[in-house]
């Protein structure tokens, strides 16, 4: 049989229910895989193997007892990006304020996947509160881009990225604030969709940002995406800003798309995302990929969002302004780190040790942008002003789906970036998110799909369309997809016995 | 400045007291405002908790209908406008008993604004006091310290934080400034409390009880010299925590900041903390200092958007306010204002109208709630209505009385045994054997063995003498150990004795 870590998550799933293969060998497969490579890739920051395993035996019992499958991804192995709360497994978000602590419940999109069978395999690595476009920033050390382990894997969730890249799990959960999905996805030659917000509840996410924040999945292919997709997506009364509308037929949309025909399709380029910014390797991917839906009959049209080019200064004032309020919880009272108690110490002291010795420089550096953004006297100038270029891009996309169906670009301007190569500097860091944070101001969803690559380096298309018509963007990256050589199976080095 | 001899009357000839009144009520919903965890006072420490009311990362709000619904209710009968259209914000302020260290409230969108309560200062004077705004927000924890001296922060040893309360729906209610009312200030404010608590009361949505902290105020308080136009800084008195201490408390905030000013001193910007011992008011933290709140909108909810044909019908609903009741039924029971008053602060009213609705006359019911009834529960030191004793009980014992199966003396004793447990006046009279003597042979009887045994006393009455008659009265009362009817015992007599009264 061929090595179940380089199948689709869609064929385990079949081969499980047809009893070819149980979710114990699926799940030992990735274990082993873990055990392997992930010395090199760190992808992981904590792999829970008995539970996993426990997991697969319910799954294969069930089975066995005659059972029908919970859901097409019964028994399929899940990699959760370590933001989301899972009960009695450590949840850190990549954090040293966090380390140790083990949450005493489950986030809805944890129970839905434990109750399709989902086996979970582990928390993946990530920028620390998902504040970062490299993984750099996690407090336990960075991951590494398979594809070259000299360079990162994306961020903030470049450790759900890599795990999909390196075959350590056939599925990931990844969370999107600014890119974080797409991104990794983007630089890791792998598929990462941001549903719509409030497409997939937000309850037992930990927030950075609870306007733009949404979780979603992460797959190699987009049929697994939406596969996991619609096993996440759906109302939850425990989040009020959830959407209480049936979740879009994602997978119909993937299946339709892989047919390769896209003939009435309107698919428009937005003139502001000029090229300039962008790798010529990463503006020739992208001109090949429009070509090619071209071919598949789509219409490409030019379309003006005028006031995109104000997407990155809005977006850090609202994601900081936010995460200042988010993240005042952690300070030493109830759960995580606490230090600085001495018998004279009062209580603001411990508590500003506890953050001066919890948080990493990103974090601190986003606390105190939106700690100014919000004070008295400042409010109006910052966030209000950065609310109102929200709503005057949310017009600009409003606009635009009223001439095309879905909008493509880039996913990132630049491939995979050499590790420590836009640390010193922020704003080079924060450009990598440039083509993905319009989207979640606006709040629609949008996919990162691979279209190719620049000197051996994965690129990715992204795909974004109005709010709940995420089945759109599934078709049309599924009908993209259809066109190209599957990047991984043959382009990624291998890793065992690699070290960096 | 604690030794001034300043008297209010005299101090407000001379400077114009401006007030404000933040009113904080907990609601009495089942669950807690953004979670599904009880509401009950009083559980041991922790134990009414979630990861949403703990604050834990991950656990979002949701907002609880039925304290939204109690807002609007409270809204509505304070004459305010109900917004079609509002956020929730977030406070940001770090401290342990805020789970996440910042209160979800609401800022500059306030669920219900710009409205006012007619406040009876004393009777024939009613002063309107503006609305400002009702807005809706969560409680916070409770802490304690331990091992200070004062039960303050500084100095104690250790801190220990029940989140029960976090997450409690609390109903914020502040006054427009008030202005205008002179000496009466310290009166306006304890009367705006207490119509606000009866109006509240009234609604159902809160057992406002001081005493518990489920309704407590901050008065806001400024002089300025009789005349002039712009208003005197103002402080801030916490920890007000009964009705004759809100009076108080402006009192002694007004004599305190007079004195300042008479000094040519400043009246600092300040909050201040009410000692219900000493009457007087010490300053807390200085307000210059404060935090920046960092107000902005809650991402986490959706904007409340009431629909208006809910509000119509909430409208609609609302039950008669306390004032009104109040006037309708002095009209009825043909009672002067300062009666109504009487009954009002003895805590009658309500049991008084349940009597007369269980077939008593008003005027036996208020006599029965405010005289041995509310003597009784003066003795033990309890509300009127927390005495064994029910409306329908009342009820039925002046019934026994208006049939002359009970006198009054009578009536007390069986009273006695209904507040005692021993059951309904039927059945402590039959118990006891109480019973007013009907039967005339037995009185006649007793009454010709009184004469016969008071040959001196009968002779009196005989020669004219008939204030004598009350030996022979008394004798028969004792031979009937009080059963019998006076009146008709001394008729009796007199007759008997051939003397007519």
């Amino acid at each position: 049989m061929t090595d179940l870590t380089t199948m689709s998550a869609a064929e385990l799933g079949r081969l499980i229910a047809a009893g070819e293969v149980s979710a114990v060998e699926v799940t030992q497969a990735h274990l082993d895989r873990i055990a392997a490579v992930d010395s090199a890739v760190h992808a992981f920051l904590y792999v829970d193997a008995e539970g996993a395993l426990e997991q697969a035996r319910a799954v294969d019992a069930a089975r066995a007892a005659g059972q029908a499958p919970a859901s097409p991804l019964a028994g399929v192995p899940v990699a959760v990006k370590d933001v989301i709360v899972t009960k009695g497994i450590p949840t850190t978000c990549a954090s040293k304020i966090l380390e140790g602590w083990r949450p005493p419940y489950d986030a809805t999109i944890v129970e839905r996947m434990r109750a399709a069978g989902l086996v979970m395999l582990g928390k993946t690595n990530m920028d620390e509160f998902a504040m970062g476009s490299s993984t750099e920033y996690s407090a336990f050390g960075p991951t590494y881009n398979p594809w070259d382990l000299s360079r990162i894997p994306g961020g903030s969730g470049g450790g759900s990225a890599a795990a999909l890249a390196a075959r350590e799990a056939p599925l990931a959960i990844g969370t999107d604030t600014g890119g974080s999905i797409r991104q990794p996805a983007a630089v890791t030659g792998t598929v990462g969709a941001k549903p719509t917000y409030g497409g997939v509840s937000r309850y037992g996410l930990v927030a950075f940002s609870s306007s733009l924040d949404q979780a979603g999945p992460c797959a190699r292919t987009v049929l697994d995406a939406a596969l996991l997709h619609e096993v996440i997506a759906g109302y939850d009364e425990r989040d009020s800003t959830s959407i209480p509308q049936p979740v879009p037929p994602v997978v119909e949309a993937a299946r339709r798309g892989a047919e390769g025909d896209l003939s009435g399709v309107r698919i428009g380029l937005v003139r502001e995302f000029s090229p300039e910014g962008a790798e010529p390797g990463v503006v020739a991917a992208l001109q090949t990929s429009v070509e090619t839906l071209a071919k598949l009959g789509a219409e490409i049209v030019e379309v003006s969002c005028p006031h995109f080019s104000y997407a990155l200064p809005a977006y850090y004032l609202i994601a900081p302004s936010e995460c200042s309020s988010n993240l005042a919880r952690f300070d030493g009272v109830r759960y995580g780190l606490r230090v600085g108690e001495t018998p004279d110490s009062t209580l603001e002291e411990v508590m500003a040790a506890t953050r001066d010795a919890g948080f990493g420089p990103e974090v601190k550096r986003r606390i105190i942008l939106g700690t100014y953004a919000l004070s008295a006297g400042y409010y109006d100038q910052f966030y209000g002003q950065a609310q109102k270029v929200r709503t005057l891009i949310t017009r600009d996309f409003q606009a635009a789906f009223e001439q095309v169906d879905v909008l493509v670009s880039a996913t990132t301007p630049f491939v995979a970036f050499p590790l420590g190569s836009r640390t010193a500097d922020p704003y080079q860091m924060y450009l990598a998110d440039l083509y993905t944070i319009p989207a979640n101001l606006y709040g629609g969803p949008a996919i990162s799909v691979p279209c190719g690559l620049s000197d051996g380096l994965p690129v990715g298309l992204q795909v974004m369309a109005p709010t709940m018509a995420d089945d759109r963007m599934y078709r049309i990256a599924a009908a993209l997809e259809s066109t190209q050589e599957p990047l991984l199976s043959s382009q990624v080095p291998t890793l065992e016995g690699k070290t960096r | 400045m604690t030794t001034t001899t300043l008297s209010l009357e005299d101090v407000l000839t001379r400077y114009e007291p401006v007030l404000g009144l933040e009113v904080h009520v907990e609601l009495g919903t089942r669950t807690k405002m953004f979670c599904g965890c009880p509401t009950t006072f009083g559980a041991e420490p922790n134990t009414q908790v979630c990861p949403v009311c703990l604050g834990l990362p991950g656990s979002l709000p949701v907002a609880n209908r039925a304290a939204v619904e109690a807002t609007i209710r409270i809204g509505l009968a304070l004459n305010c406008q109900i917004a079609t259209w509002c956020r929730f914000a977030r406070k940001n302020y770090f401290y342990p008993d805020m789970p996440k260290n910042y209160q979800i409230s609401q800022y500059d969108e306030p669920l219900c604004f710009d409205g006012w309560l007619d406040v009876e200062v004393e009777p024939g004077r009613t002063v309107r006091v503006g609305i400002e705004r009702v807005h809706l927000e969560e409680d916070t924890g409770k802490t304690q310290h331990i091992g200070g001296a004062t039960g303050r922060i500084h100095g104690a040893t250790e801190s220990l934080v029940d989140y029960n309360r976090a997450g409690i729906p609390l109903v914020e209610i502040v006054t427009k400034p008030i202005t205008g009312t002179g000496a009466l200030a310290p009166a306006v404010a304890r009367a705006y409390v207490t119509t606000l608590r009866d109006v509240i009361r009234a609604l159902g949505v809160s057992d406002v009880r001081m005493e518990q902290g489920s309704l407590r105020c901050d008065v806001n308080t400024s002089l300025h010299p009789v005349g002039a136009t712009e208003w005197g800084t103002r402080t801030e008195t916490k920890n007000v925590n009964s009705l004759r201490s809100v009076e108080r408390a402006v009192r002694s905030e007004i004599l305190r900041q007079a004195a300042v000013l008479d000094a040519g001193g400043q009246v600092i910007q300040e909050t201040r903390h009410f000692h219900e011992n000493t009457g007087e008011t010490s300053p807390g933290r200085s307000k210059e200092t404060a935090t920046d709140y960092r107000y902005f909108p809650e991402p986490d909810l959706v904007p409340l958007a009431p629909d208006p044909a809910w509000v119509e019908k909430l409208r609609a609903e609302l039950p008669e306010m306390p004032a009104v009741r109040r006037r309708r039924l002095a009209a009825a029971w043909k009672l002067s204002d300062a009666d109504m008053q009487a009954i009002v602060n003895a805590g009658a009213l309500d049991l008084i109208e349940a009597t007369v609705a269980a077939g008593a006359a008003p005027e036996a019911a208020r006599k029965w709630w405010l005289g041995e009834l509310s003597r009784v529960a003066n003795e033990q030191g309890v509300e009127l209505s927390e005495l064994p004793v029910t409306p329908t009980h009342v009820a039925e014992l002046q019934t026994l009385v208006d049939s002359g199966r009970l006198n009054d003396r009578l009536a007390r004793v069986v009273l006695e045994g209904v507040l005692a447990g021993e059951g309904t006046p039927e059945q402590v009279m039959a118990a006891r054997g109480l019973e007013v003597v009907s039967d005339l042979g037995a009185l006649e009887a007793a009454v010709d063995e009184a004469i016969a045994a008071n040959a001196d006393a009968a002779e009196k009455v005989r020669g004219g003498k008939v204030a004598a008659a009350g030996v022979l009265v008394g004798a028969v009362m004792k031979a009937t150990r009080g059963q019998a009817d006076a009146k008709k015992v001394r008729e009796l007599i007199l007759r008997k004795l051939g003397v007519e009264g």
